[in-house]
């Protein structure tokens, strides 16, 4: 075994080619981005506790309106514990427990008045397991509108609206009475996202939703994103990194530190900066080490 | 590199033939015939039950009522609409009761609280509790509200406390077998926890619910201590005809039976078991049949 010496940055562009392979960046090049984002949402001193373990400390940032920020990390940094602190679907851990600030249009999400109800329906969440209910295809889309009491004019419409958008209408359209559960992998995260997209959110949260799923239904829940950013946020919790540099707009590097005293790894926020720039030039060593593939 | 080809390639072992070694014999051996004795215990009863009571599985068995005089016609009419009205009327009682607190415990308790903790160990204690006493407590109970012991509402009562503890357990075993991911999947949509509830995991759970339900029903069809301690009428010769109806139920009617000296009442009673067991045996088919149909695989 040869062991690798890595090049630094100042050495020629052969060599640095060698040492870190690049990887493709934001295939929607011509959209330029302020530098810092115009906040959907924002973060800000952000802790969350399961009981008196700290999964993620200290966090702020700030989602952009119509931009798709990605968060990425190794394992156990907290970047879906954050993200499900984001429309308090953490409220259903009995232990959990977020500290700082969230807010959504300025307001907190956590304020005594507001209700955790209304805080889901406006941010939406895709899982990483596709989990369509045990209903009929349309039944899943309908679902959201009737249980939050949406006024709708026609159901049938919305729910033709819902799929066509979320790219899985003319694989359905002849079977919406059929379960969702026999529909591929693919298809049941599309029929996730369309469930989401039907109750009219203005956030959606995604937590690794293709690693479940083949790269063939992996590229087209990617395009679905970018077609949604016009007129959603998104937030995604990604493993692959090429899926952030693909898709993101903004990306944020989470990393996992030991606690002082107790063998319990805490996440906290490394770096957060358009997608191009954290892929290209990060300004922190371990962003730089995560996304050449030295760790993680 | 080189070391890596040095690796020995020593043969993947043979496939074994079960464990042979004495202990495990010995263990088989001990399961083998824990269950021969079992089934033997059974069939032997039905066996039996069946060469005496065969020639009365008769018409008479069905429409006629008990007789003290003529123990050859004598019928279990009494008994047998007795036992439909009671289990229906235990059904009607323990099924709503039970599933809702099943619900409670397992979706909207805090199990940090100690109230909870205390009804939880509880519950598991009920369930073991003898039949009896729940025919006291309904006795007891009954006298202090002026409730008449010996009707078909009183006997409801005891044998609905008897299943309320295996019904909530069931309940919550079906609830707990929902995928969190569903709750989640419908919280996240802006469903409310009761919402979520109600047209997720409950109807996820009915299968489940219903399977234990009607094995619990099973269980208060055979029971005859807590309604003999409540006074259940051993010798009834009209159909019981209300919750305020004085009634009898078939394991009674049997118990009744079997205490006289004449073969007639020998006979009568076995056909009357072999009824029984039929019933019982239907019931736990049912319940099995809506087990296997409906039973979701996540």
């Amino acid at each position: 075994m040869t062991s690798h010496t890595y090049s630094t940055r100042a050495d020629s562009a052969e060599d640095d080619h060698e040492a870190a392979p690049r990887v493709e960046v934001n295939r929607d090049t011509r959209r330029s981005l302020p530098p810092d984002p115009k906040p959907i949402m924002e973060c800000d001193g952000v802790d969350v506790y399961y009981g008196d373990f700290r999964a993620v400390t200290d966090v702020s940032l700030g989602f952009g309106y119509n931009e798709i920020t990605a968060l990425i990390g190794p394992s156990g940094c907290g970047k879906s514990t954050l993200l499900r602190s984001l429309n308090r679907m953490n409220d259903l851990i009995v232990s959990a427990r977020v500290e700082g600030s969230v807010t959504f249009h300025g307001q907190s999400i956590y304020g005594k008045d507001v209700d955790p109800i209304e805080v889901r329906r406006r941010i939406g969440m895709v899982f990483q397991k596709p989990n369509p209910f045990p209903k009929s295809i349309y039944d899943n889309v309908a679902y959201g509108p009737r249980v939050t009491g949406m006024k709708v004019s026609s159901m049938d419409d919305l729910v033709e609206e819902a799929l066509t958008k979320s790219a899985l209408w003319d694989e359905v359209k002849d079977k919406l009475k059929d379960s969702g559960l026999g529909l591929s992998g693919g298809q049941q995260q599309r029929l996730c996202i369309a469930r989401t997209i039907a109750i009219r959110p203005e956030v959606i949260l995604m937590d690794e939703p293709c690693s479940a799923l083949d790269p063939i239904a992996t590229s087209r829940i990617e395009d679905l994103m970018i077609e949604l950013r016009d007129e959603y946020s998104i937030i995604i919790v990604t493993h692959n990194m090429q899926q952030a540099a693909r898709v993101a707009d903004r990306t944020a590097f989470f990393t996992a530190l030991a606690a002082e005293g107790s063998g319990d790894r805490t996440g906290l926020l490394v770096e957060y900066d358009l997608t191009t720039k954290i892929f290209s030039a990060p300004a922190d060593e371990r962003t730089e080490n995560y996304i050449s593939g030295r760790f993680g | 590199m080189a070391s890596l080809g040095a690796i020995a390639t020593a043969p993947l072992k043979a496939k074994r033939e079960g464990d042979k070694s004495a202990k495990s014999i010995v263990f088989m051996g001990v399961l083998w015939f824990t269950i021969f004795f079992s089934v033997l215990c059974l069939g032997t009863l039905l066996v039996n039950a069946f060469f005496d009571g065969w020639t009365r599985l008769d018409g008479n068995l069905i429409t006629r009522y008990s007789s003290t005089v003529l123990p050859e016609t004598a019928g279990a009419r009494a008994a047998i609409l007795g036992s439909a009205l009671v289990i229906v009327m235990t059904a009607v009682l323990a099924i709503p009761l039970g599933v809702a607190a099943g619900v409670y415990l397992e979706e909207f308790a805090d199990p940090r609280r100690w109230y909870n903790k205390i009804i939880e160990v509880n519950l598991t204690n009920l369930a073991a509790v003898p039949a009896i006493v729940y025919g006291m407590l309904t006795a007891g109970v009954a006298l202090s509200i002026g409730l008449p012991r010996r009707v078909v509402l009183a006997g409801a009562i005891a044998l609905a406390l008897l299943i309320l503890p295996v019904i909530i357990i069931t309940t919550r075993e079906a609830m707990r077998a929902v995928p969190r991911e569903i709750r989640e999947g419908s919280l996240a949509l802006g469903a409310t926890p009761l919402q979520t509830v109600w047209r997720q995991t409950l109807p996820s759970a009915v299968p489940g619910i219903a399977t234990g339900s009607i094995i619990a029903l099973s269980r208060a069809l055979g029971e005859a201590a807590p309604l003999l301690l409540l006074g259940g009428l051993v010798f009834v010769s009209y159909d019981p005809n209300g919750l305020f109806s004085g009634y009898t139920v078939l394991p009674i009617q049997i118990y009744d039976w079997v205490k006289e000296p004449q073969l007639a009442f020998q006979q009568v009673a076995s056909a009357a078991i072999i009824l029984m067991l039929g019933l019982l045996l239907l019931m736990n088919a049912v319940a099995i049949v809506i087990r296997n149909r409906y039973q979701k695989r996540w």
